[in-house]
């Protein structure tokens, strides 16, 4: 068993693109769930729609710049069109429609009569190319050894890590402000905040734009690396990976969704390489094959959240002591 | 019964006495059931008004009704001269009319300075755009803040100030919805049962700090069923029954009126007087 191999991928993994679409999206879930207390379960809606909003305007001859800002606005268009309704009812109502939605957001754009915009279940690709011809790196491989990347991964890499610096400093900023005592008081007790003259559906409205809008930056950056997406990749579960790596790294705290990001990718690709060299090396005899490892690998996951919850609910940059506390 | 008509010759109710919450008609009805059907209902500035009743009388609903917490089904009501009938809870607060609950909600995960500085009212901070540049509320928030460890002194929970609200006592909780309603300046504040569940040493602290708030220029209306504080704090009590005001008057007057006897206190009560 090589596990300096298994080791190497998931350092790879946790550093690499999809850590860093996924620390961005579970920035917004934090922001959403982790300070204001919202339910949002569709937040894979919001990286879809992201996601497509870019790829179907580029797509349409728009530029890049003017293709993502396209997939930023319909985040907010989503998020207000699920918030607008769902807002001043009780909290379960938006954890209903948002998971909903995102479901029907999935197999909307693959519906044949949008063959046109969507490309329906071929999806949309070569929007990226645009993105990749301004790579400043000559082509090569970047790293020591094994644990490289070449120019391509590099690039995206690099910009997705400041758009996620830039997220992570810019909730710092509004979570030691006033405004995050406001969402934090909106999380503990609406009514408390509503008598106190506090416009608790605006606020809730703003949470889920803010936190709508890093989502769909985190589809942004995955459909760009990719260069290619469809509606197949966007399922409900990303929405439950987001709230395992927010849960793994600490709920409200302000680096817990980046570093439980990189740990959630480490783990998921190290324990999928070596799990694989057990299957290869016949550890398992028949009893799993090579295709049972994805779903193993969802099981170590589960386990991981279960473990968690138990031992450890504050994540680990989370504050136990404010996981403690009785709400009541 | 028209409260206004009988409220006795206190201060407030002198004729240079101003009516700071006027509602008339006020009615609600659960199912067939009418749970608040007030005709009239005046609170004059600078007055505490005791507001009793037997369980189920309305007296929460009415306050949910007048804060904007639900709906009525009818009625208006106006707070100094601005009419307040169907506008939401948060645009009722910032009118200066603020209101606690019986069951204190405090915001549990923030510690007891943090309650008390949310509650101040026109923060710069709170608006996205400016929470992102900290000169832009740093200043204001500082102010707050002072306003805010002065009004916890005056509570006495100023040495709970970095504790987590939800680590608070019952009673504690009380007293640190008090504090908060007080950051927001309100003009009237509407107390909702604030000794029950508090132990009688804190119980006399918050009627002091009750009584206090009249020396600050507030006018208080609040929910009671303890008739001893009631006789001890308030100018004025008032009465509901099924709904409906049935009395009106001094707590002199209210304790002795056959309809309050019948419907509240009992007999034996009024026998006592």
């Amino acid at each position: 068993m090589n596990f300096g191999q298994a080791f190497v991928d998931g350092i790879r993994a946790g550093l690499g693109v999809p850590a860093a679409a996924y620390a961005l999206g579970a920035i917004g879930l934090n922001v959403q769930y982790g300070y204001t207390g919202l339910l949002n379960f569709g937040q894979v809606g919001f990286l879809l729609i992201g996601a497509y909003g870019t790829a179907v305007s580029a797509d349409a001859g728009a530029s890049l710049l003017v293709a993502v800002l396209v997939g930023i606005l319909a985040s907010i268009g989503l998020a207000l069109l699920l918030g607008i309704p769902t807002l001043r009812l009780r909290a379960d109502y938006l954890a209903i429609v948002t998971i909903a939605a995102s479901e029907i957001l999935r197999v909307g754009v693959s519906a044949r009569q949008l063959e046109g915009l969507t490309g329906g279940a071929f999806g949309i690709s070569g929007f990226g190319d645009e993105f990749f011809d301004l790579n400043p790196f000559s082509i090569g491989r970047y790293g020591i050894g094994e644990l490289s990347f070449d120019e391509r991964t590099l690039w995206i890499a690099s910009v997705a890590w400041v758009l996620v610096a830039l997220a992570t400093v810019g909730v710092w900023l509004l979570t030691r402000s006033p405004y995050g005592r406001l969402l934090k008081s909106i999380r503990e007790d609406e009514d408390a905040a509503r008598s106190l003259g506090k416009n608790a559906f605006s606020v809730k409205l703003q949470s889920l734009m803010i936190g709508g809008v890093l989502g769909g930056l985190g589809g942004i950056v995955i459909a760009v690396d990719a260069s290619f997406t469809n509606a197949d990749y966007w399922r409900s579960q990303i929405t439950f990976f987001l709230y395992v790596v927010l849960i793994l790294g600490g709920v409200a705290s302000v680096l817990g969704p980046v570093l439980g990001s990189m740990i959630f990718w480490f783990v998921f690709q190290a324990s999928d390489s070596i799990l694989r060299q057990a299957v290869d090396n016949g550890a398992f005899g028949d009893v799993f094959t090579t295709t049972d490892v994805g779903p193993i690998r969802l099981g170590v996951v589960g386990l991981t959240l279960m473990l968690l919850s138990i031992f450890r609910p504050q994540g680990i940059l989370g504050n136990r002591a404010e996981a403690l506390v009785d709400e009541h | 019964m028209s409260t206004s008509a009988s409220a006795p010759r206190t201060a407030a109710t002198d004729a240079t006495a101003t009516v700071l919450l006027e509602a008339r008609g006020v009615r609600r009805s659960f199912g067939g059931l009418a749970a608040v059907d007030v005709d009239e209902f005046t609170v004059f500035e600078h007055e505490i008004v005791a507001l009793i009743g037997p369980n189920g009388a309305g007296k929460t609903t009415f306050f949910n009704l007048l804060t904007g917490f639900e709906r009525a089904d009818e009625g208006e009501w106006s707070f100094a001269g601005t009419r307040l009938t169907g506008k939401s809870a948060y645009r009722i607060a910032r009118a200066g009319m603020v209101r606690t609950f019986q069951i204190p909600k405090a915001l549990a995960r923030m510690s007891v300075l943090d309650n008390m500085k949310l509650a101040a009212t026109h923060q710069s901070g709170e608006r996205v755009g400016i929470a992102l540049v900290r000169p832009l509320w740093h200043g204001q928030d500082r102010e707050v803040e002072a306003r805010a460890l002065d009004l916890l002194d005056w509570i006495g929970l100023a040495d709970k100030r970095d504790d987590y609200a939800g680590t608070l006592s019952g009673g504690q909780r009380k007293l640190i919805e008090l504090g908060r309603a007080l950051m927001t300046e309100p003009r009237l504040i509407m107390l909702d049962e604030p000794t029950a569940g508090v132990n009688p040493a804190l119980t006399e602290q918050l009627l002091d700090r009750i009584r206090g708030l009249r020396d600050r220029g507030l006018t208080v209306l609040f929910v009671e069923h303890d008739m001893d504080v009631v006789s001890s704090i308030s100018d004025r009590v008032v009465c509901m029954a099924q709904g409906a005001v049935i009395a009106s008057g001094t707590p002199r007057e209210v304790v002795t009126d056959d309809a309050v006897i019948d419907a509240y206190l009992g007999r034996q009560h009024g026998e006592q007087q």
